[in-house]
């Protein structure tokens, strides 16, 4: 690790212009990407925006027909929140998978949406269920928040506070683990909301999470594993590592999809 | 048999201080004044270094010397050395390339060292060897073994022309050729047993002393034998004569053959020590561990079995390709020879073989012993074939094993071999019982109905322990003997040291040691220590690696074991005023025969020691005894493994559903012991079979540079095993020992492959068989095997 200028705001505007005042800062929120990068060297802030001590950023609460979890809310909490687990209990079980122990209980949503790794659990979650990113500026959609990989609709001086996901009528997700670092080789989530069925896809697409809209029709229509059981999702823009083709990726999105499908809540 | 005696689950003394943090590792040694180290390590694959700038570094905060490949050649430190001498078929000698502590021209794999840089801090020094800067002239490499000595291949060693370090052979080829013209029935498979990163719990470290007034050196490092370290640092690397430098292991965390070896960073910490004249001390972390450890495995392999008209096997047909890196490491060479093709017989009458093995440089991170070294090889191939050859005959796997056992002993092999002791069928028999494989098909029913394949594979193996003697393995080769020392002190108030040369860096020697001497003397076991893992302090020894310790290790206690006995016997006899001749010695008590008369264990120590009941003319005061053990053959433990697999077809996943391991370790100090050994071994072997496989790019970058990308086994990922033993006690040691410490990673990957080809039904199914290899093999994607 590098030498680094360490602040703890109390408010997100006094964030915002500690941002603002060095080129080089980065926001920490539970650092499970971020601070094993910077052991590694591999990432080198001048400075670190501990997000800890901002009030008001934690929290799962519901808001009429939505969840609105703080950006700050730990995985554990996600998990473990009654109102997720009655809600959109799907959502409950991605976290309950993501990562181990150590990183759901320092690892927050927040923190793993700004950094969209293409491998990340959360993504898939927010896409499906057409969620919407609140920003200290904006409340972004959720197609329009995932810009690539690691890449975010995100400026530099804007910070996630929370996420809001409309309740889903019934939801799934499906993850089949990379055999090494356990992050999702591929995770399905399936949801079926008021605008329809949406299924969205992390770990497979080389551009990061997306949606695929031909299973999405069927599903529109019927959504059950049965309407979507002719539906080959072609390996072209796949990632291809030494854990899977991406003939394998292609067809591991078709069998979890149904399996997230049979177990839709 | 006593609570704590031979055979007994005694709990390991050890695990005290490791469970509660208390244990003494080489990095938790801190010296006064100590450096740190750390090293700039290239970045390329193959290179020759054009220049080394380290002025900027040396200005850096904190730094006390920055030293280059060019330093170390100016004060005439040596280069690292392989012990074990080749030949190949023209009689010519092996082709070692120099192997430089820090490369000076040229570096041959990612992670050589190119400069150390000494600072105050870690973080200082890692500063400043980012400040170092290295001039490379960037060549083409080569990291697959199969095209190493390709032409037009990279040159990596100029005294090995394409990189070919020997051609070796073994067997007769006239009479196996004569047996496959005649066969009736050909089975021909190629395999490739996938590289292996040991990664064991601790990584490696050293911490190197200078003592000026004594002009002396002493080293702590991660050793699994610190004689052997303190011998080639001293005799090969010329650091300092042996008896100027002391090596300590101290608590190790793990080692599987990666610690056996001497590595470049213990000798440039004690060379740097010696120039700076302050301790210094490198800590390897797991990043580093990945490049500069020694990697396991890595063999390609073409291998033909015969049979005959009546389902005999008549010979076997071996050629494999071993990559050794880019430097040879210090057994590196006789792995993929006389700990591999020696094994090539498996536990099978087979009149004739013939094996042939190219030993190829690359510019890969060295490759030498890793758990079961070259065994596990050996096991693979001979496994994989007869279970392919039963399955193609249409034969059950089990019977055409059991046709073709050896069924009596002493069993000559036409690979040097001369098994002892065993009874196959006996393993088999038992392990077919816990696995109930009569009912293996309603299982295999079961499993489809729920769409699943269900496959069972066997593994009945055979391994060679305890390598020695040291007279017939100094003949193959060996630079060193392979006997091993023991000293028994016992104090006057009858607790004893034990001081062996067997390092103990997992294995539980505090435990079993003290089991044997609680056992043969009738002492409580507190009242035994073992002490290990000090040149200052243990005569010399050759550490612990090939499953040697308890085989080799423990019957040099017993030797010397019997000198304290007959000495304490004599002192009994001056105390009770009777002949040394006419004293039993049983349970702790010496008594003389036909009478009454005894004393206890702790007056016959007394006495030993205050020497008031005979004078100097009768009998030596004090009560310690050494004694060496040269073993008179290798021990040959072997049993049978049967694994079960489910696999999900739809995405590849395999399911281990049952797994039994029967095996003939001979007699059994520790049940409890033997049993971890055994788990531990299997998940290793799983671990290579399912999971692991180191991979480098055609540019000779790591790919599997860390635990992202590297799978180990986790828990889950095993079953519940079950374990059991037969016992044909070995006839060569006095205790009638085999050795464990590596059947379950020799076993396995056979057992698992074959269940899950069992399942597919496809033959080609590589290591690892991740779930995309198996979903391809289940989608009948896979080409058969030997493409």
């Amino acid at each position: 690790m590098y030498a680094f200028t360490y602040e703890r705001p109390k408010s997100v505007e006094e964030a915002v212009n500690l941002l603002k005042k060095s080129g080089e800062a980065k926001l920490l929120a539970g650092g499970q990407t971020l601070l094993p990068a910077m052991k590694l060297r591999l990432a080198s802030p001048g400075t670190i925006v501990d997000l800890s001590k901002v009030a008001g950023l934690s929290g799962v609460k519901r808001d009429g027909n939505d969840i609105v979890i703080g950006a700050m809310t730990k995985h554990v909490d996600v998990m473990n929140s009654a109102e997720v687990q009655k809600s959109i209990p799907a959502l409950a079980h991605l976290v309950s998978v993501l990562g181990d122990p150590a990183v759901r209980n320092r690892g927050t949503i927040g923190g793993s949406l700004a950094n969209n790794d293409p491998s990340a659990d959360y993504p898939a979650a927010v896409l499906a269920l057409n969620a919407t990113v609140q920003t200290n500026k904006r409340k972004i959609a959720a197609d329009d928040f995932f810009k690539g990989l690691f890449e975010t609709a995100l400026a530099g001086d804007e910070i996630i506070e929370a996420v809001r996901f409309p309740v889903p009528e019934k939801a799934g997700y499906e993850k089949f683990r990379n055999p090494a670092s356990r992050f999702a080789l591929v995770g399905v989530f399936v949801a079926k909301g008021k605008d329809g069925a949406r299924v969205a896809v992390t770990g497979a697409g080389e551009s990061g999470v997306f949606r695929v809209k031909e299973m999405e029709a069927a599903l529109g229509k019927d959504f059950s594993a049965k309407a979507i059981e002719g539906i080959k999702v072609p390996a072209k823009g796949m990632i291809a590592d030494l854990h899977g083709t991406a003939e394998y990726r292609a067809h591991l999105i078709g069998v979890l999809a149904r399996r997230a499908l049979a177990a839709a809540k | 048999m006593s609570a704590t005696g031979i055979g007994a689950a005694v709990r390991r003394k050890e695990d005290q201080r490791f469970i509660t943090g208390t244990g003494n590792y080489t990095s938790d040694i801190s010296r006064p004044g100590e450096l740190r180290a750390y090293f700039v390590r290239s970045p390329h694959a193959h290179a020759t270094i054009k220049k080394v700038d380290t002025k900027a570094a040396e200005k850096m905060p904190g730094v006390a010397a920055v030293l280059t490949g060019a330093d170390l050649a100016n004060d005439k430190i040596g280069g690292l050395i392989c012990g074990w001498a080749i030949t190949s078929k023209d009689g010519t000698p092996m082709k070692m390339g120099a192997h430089p502590a820090i490369a000076a021209d040229k570096v041959r794999c990612v992670g050589d060292a190119v400069a150390v840089v000494l600072a105050e801090t870690l973080r200082q020094a890692r500063d400043a060897a980012e400040a170092v800067e290295v001039d490379y002239g960037v060549l083409p490499s080569v990291v697959d073994p199969a095209k190493a000595a390709a032409k037009g291949a990279p040159q990596i060693h100029d005294v090995a022309p394409n990189n070919m370090i020997y051609d070796w052979h073994l067997g007769d080829k006239a009479a196996t050729d004569a047996a496959f013209a005649s066969a009736k029935h050909v089975t021909k498979l190629d395999i490739i047993n996938n590289r292996l990163v040991p990664n064991a719990m601790e990584p490696r470290a050293a911490i190197a002393e200078y003592d000026q007034g004594n002009d002396a050196l002493t080293l702590w490092n991660t050793s699994q034998n610190p004689h052997v370290a303190r011998l080639v640092i001293s005799a090969f690397v010329g650091m300092a004569p042996e008896h100027k430098l002391r090596v300590i292991a101290p608590d190790v965390g793990g080692g599987f053959g990666s610690k056996i070896f001497i590595y470049p960073e213990e000798v440039v910490a004690l060379w740097a020590a010696r120039r700076v004249k302050r301790p210094v001390k490198w800590v390897s972390d797991r990043s580093e561990a990945f490049l500069t450890d020694a990697h396991g495995r890595d063999h390609v392999t073409h291998a033909e079995l015969a049979i005959d008209a009546n389902n005999k096997i008549t010979g076997l047909r071996v050629h494999t390709i071993a990559n050794i890196g880019a430097y040879m490491s210090t057994f590196s060479s006789s792995v993929p020879t006389y700990l591999y093709a020696t094994l090539l017989s498996g536990q099978y009458a087979i009149p004739a073989i013939y094996a042939e093995v190219d030993a190829v440089y690359t510019n890969t991170a060295p490759v030498d012993a890793y758990r079961g070294a070259g065994r596990p090889e050996a096991t693979f191939v001979v496994e994989r074939l007869v279970e392919v050859a039963a399955r193609e005959l249409g034969l059950d796997p089990a019977e055409f094993r059991r046709k073709n056992f050896v069924k009596s002993f002493p069993h000559q092999t036409p690979v040097i071999m001369t098994y002892d002791a065993g009874d196959y069928d006996a393993s088999l028999t038992k392990a077919m019982d816990l696995i109930d494989y009569k009912n293996f098909g309603k299982r295999k029913a079961e499993s489809e109905k729920h769409g699943k394949l269900r496959g069972i594979g066997f593994s009945t193996y055979i391994e060679a322990c305890g390598i020695a003697p040291s007279q017939a393995v100094g003949s193959l080769g060996a630079g060193v003997g392979l006997w091993e020392s023991a000293e028994v002190r016992v104090n006057p108030t009858g607790s004893i040291e034990i001081l062996t040369g067997s390092h103990s860096h997992g294995q539980g020697h505090e435990t079993t040691f003290a089991q044997l001497v609680s056992d043969r003397l009738g002492v409580p076991i507190e009242t035994v220590s073992v002490v290990h893992g000090d040149t200052d302090k243990v005569q010399f020894g050759m550490g612990t690696y090939g499953s040697r310790s308890g085989a080799v290790g423990m019957s040099a206690i017993v030797k010397a074991l019997d000198k304290i006995e007959a000495k304490a016997k004599k002192v009994a006899g001056y105390m009770m005023e009777a002949s040394g001749d006419d004293i039993e010695f049983k349970d702790g008590k010496f008594t003389v025969k036909g009478t009454d008369k005894s004393v206890g264990w702790g007056d016959v120590t007394l006495n030993a020691y205050i020497a008031h009941k005979f004078t100097g003319g009768q009998l030596e005061p004090g009560l310690k005894e050494g004694a060496f053990y040269d073993p008179t053959n290798f021990t040959f433990p072997a049993g049978c493994h049967i694994a079960e697999v489910e696999i999900d077809p739809e995405t590849g996943k395999t399911t281990i559903a049952k797994w039994v391991a029967v095996d003939d370790f001979g007699n059994i100090i520790n049940p409890m012991i033997v049993e971890g050994q055994v788990h531990g071994g299997i998940a290793q072997g799983v671990g290579q079979a399912m999971l692991e496989g180191a991979s480098y790019n055609s540019d000779g970058q790591l790919v599997t540079g860390s635990f992202m990308d590297y799978a180990m086994p986790r828990a889950a990922d095993l079953p519940s095993f079950k374990v059991d033993t037969t016992v044909t006690p070995c006839p060569s040691n006095p205790l009638g020992i085999k050795g464990c410490g590596e059947a379950g990673a020799i076993a396995s990957p056979a057992a698992l492959i074959n269940a899950i080809t069992n399942a597919v039904g496809h033959e080609n199914v590589p290591m690892p068989a991740t779930p995309s290899t198996v979903w391809k093999a289940a989608q009948g994607g896979m080409k058969k095997a030997a493409e």
